[in-house]
């Protein structure tokens, strides 16, 4: 709001000069943030054990990468995670689809939806794992279990939202039912429906890295589980940075795969945020 | 009455499909334990006082590391809307780490607080912080410009502004944010406990699953998952109320 206050007032190249440092001091409080943790870690306030050395932690991170470990770990946990976010999506969006359009669907899963969206879920581990025991396939019904019910949700609120306008005209112009819904109402629920698997993608990530840590195994999950129990906390620190990359690339690549495929709605001619 | 009878139907006829799978043994009775086993486990708990007492240090950790998440977020939020230093310095800090999925911080709270209830609140305190200082954010930037102006016109300062003009703006996003939060909050505390604790509903799950009582697990299963249910409901009650003025 400050900013609306002077930006008038100056000429362009100021406000060029301005913007740039602006966008230069973004990465002032990220110099910061390590400057701090390296200056804790010196001033011997904390044990190693508390903080590692950020040196320790990019070393280990290092000795990962070239062992192999990293690779295979993030492997793991990526294939769980998009098996379980793909199943997931096209279970929620058919799901969503058969609410939308069968009054008896709708009658039976919307009370379960209503009650099971809010739920925490995860305490339903230990149950999934005595009926499907420690391995992939209960990390994976896990992960379908969260992820299904934004996809669900915003599926349902997607379709309750297209324009009856475009619906008559299609009807009007001779669409088929088939049609109608392939070329009218999912395209026009393309967006809500998008913002529901950006909840869910996140979330499968999320529930694959607690299901390792409960579980154990491989993945980058399990593997902070290990170096935790050994007490070894530079393994701890860099299993964040892994997973906290991770997550990150996941979020971004979600953002840019919906500018492309949304390109044709009024939305991505708006300013990019976030 | 009648309505909501059919509402929650398919619920019942669930519930009834599950005590004859498992009365029918259809299925395992250590799997599936019948509904009606669950519910004399869960009166049994409650009766001994085990559920309670175990009840009471989860909503604590939950309540107090929601409770910290809410005011620094907020006033975290509002700053950076408000002040754009802030906002340079902090937004760079919460984009990288709102992606970071929060249960891989258990184990660092672990290390640096221990096994107790430190670990837990700090720990829900930090997964929860983001989505409320991102609803708070959201919501004071999109403040009407017009109510800013004519506030500012009729000579509030920029504090008095704040409250009566920014805050009550953004109110809508951030209550949202807080929802997100709410539902974090059991996520995280459920998975930490399970991880390491000595009490809490996660800490008696996991006991209670290695002893093999797993009707008396169910119970408490159904006990948290029902409790994260009924704070989303009173929630959305309690917001409906706070923007009744919207209408």
């Amino acid at each position: 709001m400050a900013a609306i206050d002077q930006a008038p007032l100056s000429p362009p190249a100021l406000r060029i000069l301005r913007s740039t440092l602006w966008a230069g001091a973004r990465l002032i409080s990220i110099v910061l943030l390590l400057a701090a943790w390296e200056l804790v870690v010196r001033s011997g306030i904390v044990t190693p054990f508390q903080l590692p050395a950020l040196g320790n932690v990019l070393e280990r991170i290092w000795n990962d990468a070239v062992s192999g470990d990293l690779a295979i770990n993030t492997a793991v946990t990526l294939y769980r995670a998009m098996i379980g976010f793909f199943i997931a999506a096209a279970g929620g969006i058919a799901l969503g689809m058969a609410m939308s359009r069968n009054a008896i669907a709708r009658w039976f899963f919307d009370p379960l939806i209503s009650v099971g969206f809010p739920m925490p879920k995860i305490a339903f581990l230990p149950v999934v794992i005595l009926w499907l025991g420690v391995f992939d396939i209960s990390k994976i019904t896990m992960i379908v279990f969260d992820a299904i019910f934004p996809v669900v949700a915003a599926t349902v609120i997607a379709i309750q939202g297209v324009e009856r306008e475009l619906i008559w005209s299609a009807r009007n112009m001779g669409a088929r039912e088939r049609e109608l819904l392939w070329q009218i109402i999912l395209p026009a629920a393309l967006p809500t429906i998008m913002t529901g698997l950006q909840v869910a993608l996140p979330l499968s990530l999320i529930v694959a890295v607690v299901t390792e840590m409960l579980m154990g195994g491989y993945g980058l999950g399990g593997a902070m589980m290990t170096a935790s129990r050994f007490a070894n906390s530079p393994g701890v620190f860099a299993g964040i940075v892994e997973i906290a990359v991770v997550g990150y690339a996941l979020v971004k690549a979600m953002a840019l795969i919906r500018r492309r495929l949304l390109i044709w709605h009024q939305e991505a001619a708006e300013p990019y945020t976030q | 009455m009648k309505q909501s009878l059919i509402r929650y139907l398919p619920l019942l006829l669930l519930a009834a499909g599950w005590e004859l799978a498992a009365r029918l043994e259809l299925v395992s009775s250590t799997a599936l334990p019948p509904l009606s086993d669950v519910i004399a486990a869960w009166i049994d708990m409650i009766k001994d006082g085990e559920l309670v007492s175990n009840g009471a240090s989860s909503l604590y950790r939950a309540g107090a590391g929601l409770a910290l998440s809410v005011i620094v977020g907020t006033l975290l939020g509002i700053s950076m809307a408000w002040w754009k230093p802030v906002n340079v310095l902090v937004a760079p800090l919460v984009e990288i780490f709102y992606p970071l999925p929060k249960s891989a911080l258990i184990p660092v709270t672990v290390i640096w607080l221990g096994f107790g209830d430190g670990s837990k609140i700090l720990l829900i305190f930090l997964g929860c912080m983001l989505p409320v200082t991102i609803g708070a954010f959201n919501g004071a930037r999109s403040s009407e410009q017009v109510l800013v102006w004519s506030a500012r016109s009729m000579g509030a300062n920029r504090l008095r502004m704040l409250w009566d003009v920014v805050l009550p703006s953004a109110m809508p996003e951030l209550l949202n944010g807080i929802r997100t939060a709410l539902a974090l909050a059991f996520i995280l505390l459920v998975s930490s406990e399970l991880i390491v604790a000595q009490k809490g509903f996660g800490y008696l799950i996991g006991f209670l699953g290695a002893n093999g009582s797993y009707d008396a697990m169910y119970a408490v299963v159904f006990t948290v998952a029902f409790l994260g249910f009924a704070a989303d409901r009173i929630y959305q009650t309690f917001v409906h109320r706070v923007l009744l003025w919207r209408q």
